[in-house]
């Protein structure tokens, strides 16, 4: 087993720590306490390529592969958690199921523009009555008479990127006699005549990144823009998830690894009873702990990241990433505070908002809950 | 038209700088970087690129391993690097280096369009003398100092930024310019450059390649061919933190000179 990036994956990194350090950490402070969506960066995140990192050149994509994807959202999470869920969203669970499902149409009407960032992609699963239960959709999508669109009604919540992004890929129950096999996918565009954004939901954590209602008013949707088969929606939204959750367990490994690098420079300059904190064994045994248990981290999403590249089954492995790095960043997170103490808990030191921004890790693109069940039933344990 | 631009690799000395018992800077413990004011040439003639479609070509000289900087560069997104490297071009001085780069450019071909690009100085040796040898060396006008350029047909009107104000040049092409920091501010890599970067032609110019120049002879190049010797080298003291005054009033001034005439400066 090779344990080593190729050349190309080391550059990348190198890439996008001197962008992260230099573009995006001046202002993580600013966008969370303001609550402001960092759009300058997302604009010089697109002339380098970082929207459509793994996508083919022939759709507008850099070429790469999904790991140096997954290692973006790592290294822009080391420094700001919500600019490594604006490239997160955006690729996972918009830019990736209209290359993977849609028609050649659907990718060149769509593609160039959203992996050369112009625009801005999210998605659209979650209701306010079908969260973790995403089957219990309300939102419907009717043909009209003329057989030309759909018509969509309902509305989605807690949508990542929903007040930035100009293309959307929604789910609506198209036959509710069939459940789960009665729900379709969509792309939808932001000047469709219906459609509508609600308020900024205020956050605990990720403050930057856009969250909001999406609301469908007898919204028009050319029939042309159904993604995938009428009534495999709910196969699409569950296959885009499993590639989001190697974004977001991305995510938590950049905000562990955030964390722990603001400990050890802080832990090495406090002094107390005339010794530098590092200097304590708790505090080198906690960052032992620590660095193990992101570093173990590392790898699952790594591993996960490599199996989708080379096509391989990856739900399970996106999965135990997803979960075991979101819960290892809230532990890490947390114990960085600790080890800060008073000044930890204030806003003057960026590991306060590590902490609160690893919380939404645990629950976002599914929680560490459903992640055991689909490790669970992976094991064929029923 | 095409810009050849010279870059160096060398030691990063923004952090700690190691120095050997000998004097001699520790290259080995310190990490390698790309000379700072080179990328301020690479990104001139990027932009230039943008503006005319001309072709750019990097050239370095070192050993081996300075291929992976020319990588990084070709993810910048230049068009095709030439490494110069060679035993018998190792020990070289500002000299020897710079005939041997001239004779590499010759090779490469310097026609009528084309521009020469430097960094204005390497951090580690700090001379500011490879730039302007070379051009005397081609026989191309040099405009050193470059803080903007701007180009219109054959012509470069490069404003020098100089100690105590500035100076606008023109100058036609042929020519070579050697680049300072306020020029522009050097891009990243892009992810698609990087992908790319190992598929861009790469070629080593060796001894075999460059021998039939007339610059290139044993008295000319490498540590026989460098008329510099180092007597010795010391990290200079470190100067103490300045003093700031601010502010625009008569009190401020007066405190001022009168700092100064403690010091016996008026």
């Amino acid at each position: 087993m090779d344990f080593h990036l190729t050349r190309e994956q080391e550059m990348v990194r190198k890439m996008y720590r001197e962008f992260a350090e230099t573009e995006v950490k001046p202002l993580a402070e600013e966008i969370d306490e303001e609550e402001r969506f960092p759009m300058e960066t997302v604009e010089k995140m697109a002339k380098l390529g970082m929207m459509g990192i793994y996508f083919p050149k022939k759709y507008g994509g850099a070429g790469g592969d999904v790991l140096s994807y997954a290692m973006c959202v790592e290294e822009l999470s080391r420094v700001c958690g919500t600019t490594g869920v604006i490239v997160s969203a955006h690729t996972s669970l918009c830019c990736a199921p209209i290359y993977e499902h849609g028609t050649e149409e659907q990718k060149m009407k769509y593609l160039p523009d959203l992996l050369s960032g112009k625009k801005i992609g999210a998605f659209g699963l979650t209701e306010p009555g079908a969260g973790t239960d995403a089957s219990g959709q309300q939102t419907t999508a009717v043909l009209d008479e003329s057989g030309e669109n759909y018509i969509l009604n309902g509305t989605k919540c807690f949508i990542t990127n929903g007040n930035v992004a100009d293309t959307f890929v929604v789910f609506a129950m198209t036959d509710k006699s069939l459940g789960n096999h009665g729900i379709s996918a969509f792309i939808v565009e932001k000047s469709f005549p219906g459609f509508s954004t609600g308020k900024h939901e205020k956050k605990m954590g990720i403050r930057g990144s856009s969250t909001c209602d999406l609301i469908f008013e007898d919204c028009i949707v050319p029939k042309e823009n159904l993604l995938g088969k009428i009534g495999q929606g709910f196969k699409i939204a569950m296959m885009t998830l499993d590639g989001g959750r190697i974004g977001i367990a991305a995510q938590a490994l950049g905000l562990g690894e955030g964390a722990i690098n603001e400990a050890i420079k802080y832990t090495q300059e406090r002094v107390q009873f005339k010794k530098r904190l590092s200097q304590f064994q708790n505090t080198q045994f906690q960052l032992a702990d620590m660095h193990t248990r992101m570093q173990a981290a590392q790898y699952l999403v790594y591993a996960a990241a490599m199996k989708k590249e080379l096509h391989e089954p990856y739900s399970m492995d996106a999965a135990m990433a997803k979960l075991f790095a979101a819960e290892a960043a809230s532990d890490v997170t947390r114990r960085a505070v600790q080890l800060f103490g008073g000044y930890g808990y204030t806003r003057e030191y960026p590991v306060e908002r590590m902490m609160r921004d690893a919380k939404i890790t645990e629950i976002y693109e599914g929680t560490s809950e459903v992640q055991r069940m689909v490790i669970s039933s992976h094991l064929g344990v029923k | 038209m095409k810009i050849i631009v010279c870059v160096k690799q060398v030691p990063d000395t923004s952090g700690k700088v190691a120095v050997n018992p000998d004097g001699t800077l520790n290259r080995a413990s310190m990490a390698a970087i790309t000379n700072p004011d080179d990328l301020n040439a690479v990104e001139a003639a990027l932009t230039l690129k943008e503006q005319t479609g001309a072709e750019v070509v990097i050239v370095s000289m070192g050993p081996p391993p300075a291929e992976a900087m020319l990588r990084e560069v070709l993810a910048r997104g230049a068009d095709r690097a030439v490494l110069v490297s060679a035993r018998e071009f190792g020990g070289s001085d500002t000299y020897a280096t710079s005939q041997i780069l001239a004779s590499a450019i010759n090779k490469i071909g310097v026609e009528k369009d084309d521009i020469v690009m430097c960094g204005r100085q390497a951090i580690d040796g700090d001379t500011a003398q490879v730039g302007p040898q070379i051009a005397e060396k081609l026989g191309l006008p040099q405009v050193s100092y470059a803080a903007d350029i701007k180009k219109d047909g054959d012509t470069l009107t490069i404003k020098r930024m100089l100690e105590d104000g500035y100076m606008t040049i023109k100058v036609k092409t042929p020519c070579l310019v050697t680049c300072i920091k306020e020029l522009n501010e050097p891009r990243y890599m892009s992810v698609g450059g990087i992908f790319e970067c190992y598929e861009k032609p790469y070629e080593v110019f060796n001894y075999e390649t460059l021998k039939d120049d007339p610059l290139i002879d044993a008295t000319t190049i490498g540590l026989k061919g460098s008329p510099t010797n180092i007597l010795t080298s010391f990290t200079p003291p470190q100067k103490g933190a300045g003093m700031m005054l601010e502010g625009a009033d008569k009190a401020t001034c007066e405190k001022l000179a009168g700092i100064m005439a403690a010091k016996h400066m008026i």
